[in-house]
């Protein structure tokens, strides 16, 4: 078996008495496309987060590429090769989009900047419209395109995204999907985590659905889809 | 009339450009970790004696031309204030961070008394002057009055705009200004993208006692004396300066030194000098009052 790309095990995490995270073991292989859905609270962006120790795992290991990253700082694991595309988006509201984006090369320098940006126009043209525009006066979905495109600045070897659908209208949503696809068959490493267990699952390789923050089932994205519980709890019984 | 307003313009330009160097370091702190470090004022106290030191350092060298004795007293109190400025967050605040907002409070005032008693025991309590070094004024008349705008003052007001100019330079061009303003705005996510934050708080403090620095010589050029009390009051009012022009907004610190500056001046001039402290404070009052977000600070909005 070749060595995950990431993986958790038997990951614990606590917000101060309150248990978030019940033993989470998880993998991701290099190039596929990994979702972890589940209902709001269940603890995903909490697992998202303790990659970069925000919060810290207090018990299990949280191997990169071989190597513990456990307790080491945000920073560090940013600097070396996973970005992410936050809940919320948060992109630096009083910057401009060419700025944020810039944000995103800090990992590996300004020397493809150029290229990269330009890159990420041809993905996502509504950015480009709005280069020199604050963040901030930009719409829900233009901020959503604008976190994963600063994400994909770093050229990063595994991407987070953190409900890229949320608030977003649902023509938004599927032009964001179909951009995801095209970045997954370009070989790029996807772990998501989603509400809209629907569009995730199709997306997906291979994904896991979290409850009250433990793992309870994993398998094929059409396995899932496929599945009487799932489609019952996150699919609306369709 | 008009001689003394155009005097006391002068003089207040030159006053406010030194608040706004020493705002600076008050607003880009509170900017960046949202406390008021009260020692900062302190800061600029010590980079007077540097200043003092860096002259007599100079002669003993035997360098008296203008230019270089400027100059090197510059940058061995810019860099020697700055590693104080760094020093002070990391023995200070850094251990502080993730407390309440309250303890860095605190320890910032018990660092500005540390720093007065300090001076105070190493170089006596008794004030300390050095030479004028640029002598000579330009002398212009207007109508019945006339204008006395001395070397010093044009040096002082070149100094703080080629200050502040590189400051705006680095802040919005370089990427050290990027991940300063990254920090400020969302620390969380600077922290994801890769920035190491602590880091860049640390750059910030170095940045600010800088510009105290600046602001430092500057002021000893001017007035010649300081005691180990100076940066009290004017900390307080590059603190007001830097609340004017509304905290946390780096453009807004320099347009209230120069506010406060030229305002304090002018009362100081037509109305009563020895009441231009009660002015410059009643200001802050109505600013705090009236307009709390200052002239260029954005009111508090909830981040989503």
């Amino acid at each position: 078996m070749t060595m995950p790309l990431l993986e958790f095990r038997n990951v614990d995490v606590f917000y101060g008495p309150i248990q978030a995270l019940r033993g989470v073991s998880l993998h991701i292989n290099e190039g596929e496309t990994v979702s972890l859905i589940g209902a709001n609270g269940a603890g995903k962006s909490t697992l998202l987060m303790s990659i970069f120790g925000q919060p810290r795992a207090r018990n299990g290991q949280i191997m990169y590429r071989g190597e513990e990253i456990t307790q080491k700082s945000a920073h560090f694991v940013a600097s070396n090769g996973i970005a992410q595309s936050p809940e919320g988006r948060h992109v630096f509201p009083d910057m401009s989009v060419e700025e944020n984006l810039l944000m995103g090369t800090i990992p590996i320098g300004t020397k493809h900047v150029d290229e990269d940006m330009q890159h990420m126009f041809e993905l996502f043209p509504r950015l480009k419209e709005r280069r020199n525009q604050r963040a901030m006066t930009m719409s829900g979905g233009e901020q959503q395109m604008l976190a994963i495109a600063r994400a994909l600045m770093s050229r990063p070897k595994l991407l987070l995204l953190d409900e890229p659908s949320l608030g977003l209208a649902p023509i938004v949503v599927k032009q964001i999907f179909q951009i995801l696809r095209e970045l997954a068959q370009t070989g790029m490493t996807i772990f998501l985590v989603e509400q809209n267990a629907n569009h995730a699952l199709r997306l997906s390789d291979r994904a896991y659905v979290m409850v009250t923050g433990e793992i309870r089932m994993t398998g094929s994205g059409k396995e899932l889809l496929a599945d009487p519980q799932v489609r019952e709890a996150y699919l609306g019984g369709h | 009339m008009d001689g003394i307003f155009l005097q006391q313009l002068i003089n207040g330009l030159t006053l406010g450009s030194v608040y706004g160097l020493i705002a600076i370091g008050y607003t880009m702190v509170y900017g960046i970790i949202g406390m008021i470090n009260f020692a900062h004022g302190d800061v600029y106290m010590v980079s007077a004696y540097l200043a003092a030191i860096g002259l007599a350092l100079m002669s003993f060298f035997g360098l008296h031309s203008f230019p270089v004795m400027i100059l090197g007293t510059l940058i061995f109190s810019v860099v020697v204030t700055s590693l104080y400025g760094w020093a002070i967050e990391r023995i200070a605040y850094k251990p502080l961070r993730n407390s309440t907002r309250l303890a860095p409070l605190i320890s910032a005032i018990g660092m500005s008394l540390i720093l007065q008693n300090y001076v105070q025991l190493a170089q006596g309590a008794r004030q300390q002057g050095v030479p004028t070094l640029l002598d000579g004024a330009l002398r212009l008349h207007i109508g019945e009055g006339f204008v006395i705008i001395t070397y010093t003052k044009i040096f002082i007001i070149v100094a703080s705009i080629v200050g502040m100019g590189l400051l705006t330079y680095v802040i919005q061009k370089t990427t050290l200004g990027r991940m300063c303003r990254a920090t400020q705005q969302d620390r969380k996510m600077a922290q994801i993208l890769g920035i190491n934050t602590d880091r860049v708080i640390s750059y910030v403090f170095i940045i600010g006692a800088a510009m105290a620095a600046l602001a430092g010589v500057l002021i000893t050029m001017n007035y010649g004396t300081f005691d180990f009390y100076a940066g009290f009051i004017i900390g307080i009012k590059a603190f007001t300066a830097a609340v004017l022009g509304g905290i946390g907004s780096l453009p807004g610190a320099m347009l209230g030194g120069i506010i406060l500056g030229v305002s304090e001046a002018q009362f100081a001039g037509l109305v009563n000098s020895d009441y231009k402290d009660v002015f410059s404070f009643s200001l802050l009052v109505l600013i705090l009052i009236f307009r709390p977000q200052g002239l260029l600070g954005k009111p508090h909005v909830a981040k989503v």
